[in-house]
Parts: C-alpha cells; structure tokens; sequence
C-alpha cells in the first residue's frame, strides 16, 4: 500500500492527467448537447497538453531559456563572440574566465521540445475549435436545436 | 448509452493507469524523451542560431515547417468559419466613419469604456514587446499575435462590435491573415533563391548585418512577424463571425 501511495504522489501528473482526460471523454461520449460535447473535447485537449509537458519535465532543471547569453552593453553580440569562442576551442575547458559558464549541460534545461508541440497546438486547437462551434451554430441554424436527440428526430422526418 | 459511456470511460482509464506504471520515473533527466534530439536542442541551439530562448529556436527554426504549416492552418480555420457563417446582409447599414469609438447601447457604460480606453494602447505594446522579445524571453509569434486579438477583442466587448470592426475591418484582417503566411513562405522561398534548402536560414546571411548565425537568429524575428499577423488577424475573426452569427455587425 505504501509504495502505491508513493508511486502515486510521484506521478501524479500522469493520474491527473488520466482523469481530466477521462472526463473529456465521457463528456464527449455520453452528453447530450452539441457545445457540452466540444467542451469536452476541449478538455481532453488540454490534458494532452498537461502529459506534454509533464513529460519534459527534469528534476533541478529550469525553464528551457539559456542563462549564458551577453549581459555586456554589445547587448547579442557578446552572444555570438562567446559561443565562437566555445566553438573554437571545441567545448574544452579553456583558460578564459567566462568559457567556464558558456558549457551547456542539457540536465540544466527542461525538454523544449513537448513545449514547441503543445505551444503550436494550443493556437491551433482555439482555431479548430472556433471551426466546430461555427459547425454548431449552423446546426442551430438550420435545426432550432443543439441537442443530439432532437437534430437526429427532425433529420429522421 | 450513459453506462455504456461510464464503462468505455472506466476501462480506457484503467489501462492508461496500467500504461503509466512503465512510464520512466518522474523528472528523469535520462527518459526517452528527454534523450537525442532534446539534447542536441539544448547545448547547440545558442552556438547554431544565437537565440537563448530554445523554445523559438526549435519553433522558428528547427521545426520551421511544422510552425509554418500550423500557421497555414490557423489561417485555412478562420476562412472555413468565414465560409460556414458568412452571410451577405443586403440592407447594409452606412457606417459614420468618425474617428471616435462609438458603443452600439443607448447608455454606455462609462467604467468600462474609460478602462478599456486606458488598458489598450498598453495591451498592444505589451503584445509588440512579446512578439519582438521572443528570443530571450517567453514569447513569440503565436503569444503576441494572441495578445493582439484579445485587445481588439477587448474593443468588440466594451464598446461594440461595430466599432471593432472599424478599426480592424473584415477585409484588412482576411489581407493580414495572408500577408503572415506571405512573410513566412516568403522567407523560405528566399532562401531557396539563395541556394539552399526551404526555410535554410544560414543561406540568408547576404541580406543582413553579420554572418549565418545571426541571420539565423534575424529570420527567426521576421518569421514570428508572420505568424503574430496571421495569428492576431485570424482569431480576431474568428470572435467576430462567431459572436455575431456571421452577420458581422452587431456582436455580444
């Protein structure tokens, strides 16, 4: 019992993310009304997003922005200059200073990649949701009705 | 059809719980997915490109048609509900073309107005900066272009949609729209005109100041231009045919 608890609490994420998922699909599977179904569509959406970026989650890493960039008054070409100078010497430890701080450990930074995937889909999923509900206005248009039940008795007749 | 909802629920949950106990362990820095191409992403991106923040280098560049297609279909969304919804309304009411913003209720709320009048100007520049400080900070195209829907969103809301779409007319928006999607797919045709692959942006080292990894970092800006035009034009669209049924005119 207490290592399910504790395999519990350390991905608790992953079971959250199971749940809201859940409750999107049965609102999607079982409600009634046409705009209860897009919500929860939309909130299985979002758990996808939620398991993105819990999977590029790193123990003691930060956010995926690098802290090594010029802070000198070059502004962005202090940037370049450093990481020419990192090239040059091949990621070697070398006898310059501010070369110590320019080697970027991957462990440091948390995956950018699921956040790329889940920052493009979020835009992308308030237009394709924007596409459905101009669906469902139609059907209301067309219909009187946004409950499933009703559109199916007057397309029957 | 409810219970069977509940049972299909039930057991699609049980074995996505079952699925999660051969998940890697928590914040494992050494999880497939954290393994290969991350860490190339990671420690080359700033000596590749010259951009701190890794999520615009991988989104701009890296996965730059991805980005570039996802682009394309936000755009191809906001002219599907345009083609859905759309009506011609033959009794077209003249707009008075006064420069003020007007409020389609006889008594206009004066909290409301007075505070979106003060917020927005604010809201835009806020959005300008996040598009334009993507690369060292969060932001980019897509957050900025959002931003930038949501004041003139916040404009249809306060006064009226009427008056929103003076400022921003349906025709403007729909060129916006295209002029992103133009800038980006514009880039990548430069670039094969300088000889390199589609979206090559090391190849545009000619057309600015320094060498090819700040024309890296440079195109990676004009492309996220393109995408907060198309992005901001299109979901301000979108709000405008879905709360006024199409018609265009009046809103909420």
């Amino acid at each position: 019992m207490a290592e399910l608890i504790e395999l519990m609490m350390t991905r608790l994420n992953y079971w959250i993310y199971i749940v809201l998922m859940m409750i999107g699909l049965y609102a999607m599977i079982s409600k009634n009304n046409l705009m209860k179904k897009l919500i929860g569509m939309s909130i299985f959406q979002t758990a996808i997003m939620l398991f993105y970026v819990s999977i590029g989650v790193k123990n003691n890493a930060t956010i995926p922005i690098l802290e090594h960039h010029g802070h000198d008054e070059t502004g962005g070409h202090g940037a370049e200059a450093a990481t020419h100078g990192a090239a040059e010497v091949g990621h070697a430890v070398s006898e310059a200073a501010h070369t110590a701080k320019d080697v970027i450990l991957a462990a440091d930074y948390d995956n950018p990649l699921p956040h790329v995937l889940m920052l493009t889909a979020i835009v992308v999923g308030v237009a394709t949701l924007g596409v459905a509900m101009a669906v469902v206005l139609k059907i209301h248009d067309r219909y009187g009705t946004i409950e499933e039940n009703e559109i199916l008795e007057k397309v029957k007749l | 059809m409810k219970y069977i909802g509940l049972l299909s629920v039930f057991v699609t949950g049980f074995l996505l719980m079952y699925a999660v106990l051969d998940f890697p362990a928590w914040g494992d820095p050494n999880s497939p997915a954290s393994t290969h191409l991350s860490d190339h992403y990671i420690t080359k991106t700033l000596e590749e490109t010259g951009v701190p923040n890794l999520v615009t280098a991988v989104l701009a560049d890296y996965r730059g048609f991805d980005t570039m297609l996802e682009t394309s279909v936000v755009f191809v969304a906001g002219i599907a509900i345009l083609g859905i919804l759309r009506k011609r309304s033959s009794t077209t009411v003249p707009i008075k073309k006064s420069g003020r913003l007007r409020t389609a209720s006889p008594e206009p709320d004066l909290i409301i107005r007075t505070t979106s009048r003060l917020l927005l100007p604010a809201i835009q520049l806020f959005a300008l900066y996040v598009i334009a400080h993507g690369h060292h900070s969060p932001g980019g195209g897509f957050q900025g272009g959002v931003i930038l829907a949501a004041s003139l969103i916040l404009v249809a809301l306060s006064f009226s949609l009427r008056s929103a779409m003076l400022k921003a007319g349906e025709r403007l928006m729909i060129i916006l729209g295209n002029v992103g999607i133009y800038i980006y797919a514009g880039v990548g045709v430069l670039c094969l005109l300088s000889f390199a692959n589609f979206l090559d942006y090391s190849a545009l080292d000619w057309l600015y100041p320094g060498d090819a990894v700040r024309a890296r970092y440079h195109s990676m800006l004009v492309v996220e231009i393109g995408v907060a035009f198309t992005v901001g034009s299109v979901l301000f669209l979108i709000y405008a045919a879905l709360s006024s049924k199409g018609a265009m005119r009046r809103g909420l």
